[in-house]
């Protein structure tokens, strides 16, 4: 079973409607407890880093997942949920502190070029880790969507999987043991979104 | 780099996609059938299209809980950003839809008659939610009028300086829709287009006068736009939409493909 983190996070009807396509079991988990049994955890998210820390904080989550994560199963966050294992937000009057499993803040773009904030869209992956398991079967330049101001920095640069260029190049997704996170969205990026989602699905059965 | 979208929009009335011919027209019932959302929807999903956008044209309760049953069906088949437009005037109907499996909503005459919809649309979903639709005709030389209530009612408000205060209020997104070009074919309006993305923060989509695939190309380049929305071209199968993005390619836009 896959527990897909239930915190009122915007897009986490989207994701079990993936998952639910690509034929997985996932259950929308409330609860630390519901945790125990999970083979796999989605951490979703949409919006606000400290809305997202704090709502995790409020059910007890937070600590859930740093220990679901130290159990060594998969985990995988998406955009709010991938911010959400660094420390901290430069976010506007962000004060909280994420789930801290990897250094680095969580910027903001900078704008430069008359870049539009926040990013909204089709962007490419470049990929450096082409032997990072949730990239299977996906080409390097292949497009993802995006809807983001924000992004985290990882000072261990041997966990960025892919990056991206939006004015500046980020770290688009990371990659470190049992720990996969993406900046994109894969729930909204049609056929290669799917693969990756499979890619995870495939990863939480074995 | 980040790609420019093409958008099918599916104006839906009583559960079936339409299309009338101008503004205005549709209320009298000058409709064209075009065919089931749903099947519409996921053909454009499979000729790669980079978002979709649902108008509920009927704005009516009745079409509204149509057009909620029609975004859980594509919802359920289609994973790329949805849109729902039409009729959405108070922040419920805003949770009803992005429950459904929307990821933005967009709102134009509600937005006008009270803009505060747009700062709390955006405090409690986000301002990547939120999509201002503004309806604009030239009233003179150097000036766009924005309209209300489908293109018929003048609101006295300067286009840019509505888009300008839309953004400043959360709107995450502008759909500048020009209602000389609207249902013509004859090309989008690519003067209020540049102004208006000129001016704003947030991606600017150009709607209405798609006829020709370098009308597209023309309001991506000189219109400044980020994304072009078409009905027509794409329901009564001029175009496919992986044919406007190969032309828009060739044209060094850069898109998805």
């Amino acid at each position: 079973m896959i527990a897909l983190i239930d915190y009122g996070a915007g897009n986490l009807h989207s994701v079990e409607k993936a998952l639910r396509y690509l034929g997985a079991d996932v259950r929308r988990v409330a609860r630390p407890s519901e945790l125990k049994e999970a083979q796999s955890v989605v951490l979703p998210g949409v919006g606000a880093f400290d809305d997202c820390i704090h709502a995790l904080q409020k059910q007890e989550l937070l600590e859930a997942c740093r220990e679901f994560i130290a159990s060594g199963r998969p985990f995988l966050g998406i955009c709010v949920g991938y911010q959400a294992l660094f420390d901290r937000s430069e976010e506007f009057n962000s004060c909280a502190a994420g789930l801290g499993v990897f250094r680095g803040p969580v910027v903001k773009f900078s704008g430069r070029d008359g870049l539009k904030v926040p990013q909204i869209g089709w962007n490419q992956i470049e990929i450096d880790r082409s032997d990072c398991p949730i990239f299977r079967q996906i080409p390097s330049g292949s497009y993802v969507y995006f809807v983001h101001s924000f992004y985290p920095q990882p000072t261990d640069e041997s966990i960025v999987a892919c990056r991206t260029e939006y004015g500046e190049t980020f770290a688009s997704a990371i990659w470190k043991d049992n720990v996969y996170a993406t900046q994109f969205h894969p729930e909204k990026s049609q056929k290669v979104g799917l693969q990756l989602l499979q890619n995870f699905v495939a990863l939480s059965n074995n | 780099m980040l790609a420019k979208r093409v958008i099918p929009c599916l104006d839906v009335h009583d559960g079936q996609v339409t299309r009338g011919v101008q503004f205005g027209r549709a209320e009298k019932g000058e409709l064209r059938n075009v065919g089931d959302p749903v099947e519409l929807a996921v053909r454009y999903n499979d000729q790669g299209a980079d978002e979709m956008v649902f108008f509920d044209i009927t704005a009516s309760a009745h079409g509204r809980a149509t057009m909620v049953d029609v975004i859980e069906r594509v919802a359920l088949r289609c994973f790329m950003p949805l849109t729902v437009g039409g009729g959405i005037r108070t922040l419920e109907d805003m949770q009803v839809m992005l429950k459904a499996g929307a990821d933005k909503v967009s709102i134009n005459s509600a937005a006008l008659a009270n803009p505060d919809l747009i700062r709390q649309g955006a405090e409690k979903f986000g301002s990547q939610c939120i999509v201002v639709s503004i309806d604009a005709k030239r009233v003179g030389p150097d000036r766009w009028e924005v309209f209300s209530h489908g293109g018929r009612k003048p609101t006295g408000l300067e286009a840019v300086s509505w888009a300008r205060r839309a953004v400043g209020l959360g709107a995450g997104e502008i759909v500048l829709n020009s209602i000389d070009a609207d249902g013509t074919k004859a090309g989008f309006d690519l003067e209020i287009t540049r102004r208006t993305s000129e001016a704003v923060g947030v991606p600017v989509v150009a709607s209405g006068g798609a006829g020709t695939l370098e009308h597209m190309a023309s309001v991506l380049l000189e219109g400044k736009a980020d994304a072009v929305l078409a009905a027509s071209i794409f329901h009564f199968g001029e175009f496919t939409v992986s044919e406007v993005k190969r032309f828009l390619a060739q044209r060094n836009i850069p898109v998805r493909i």
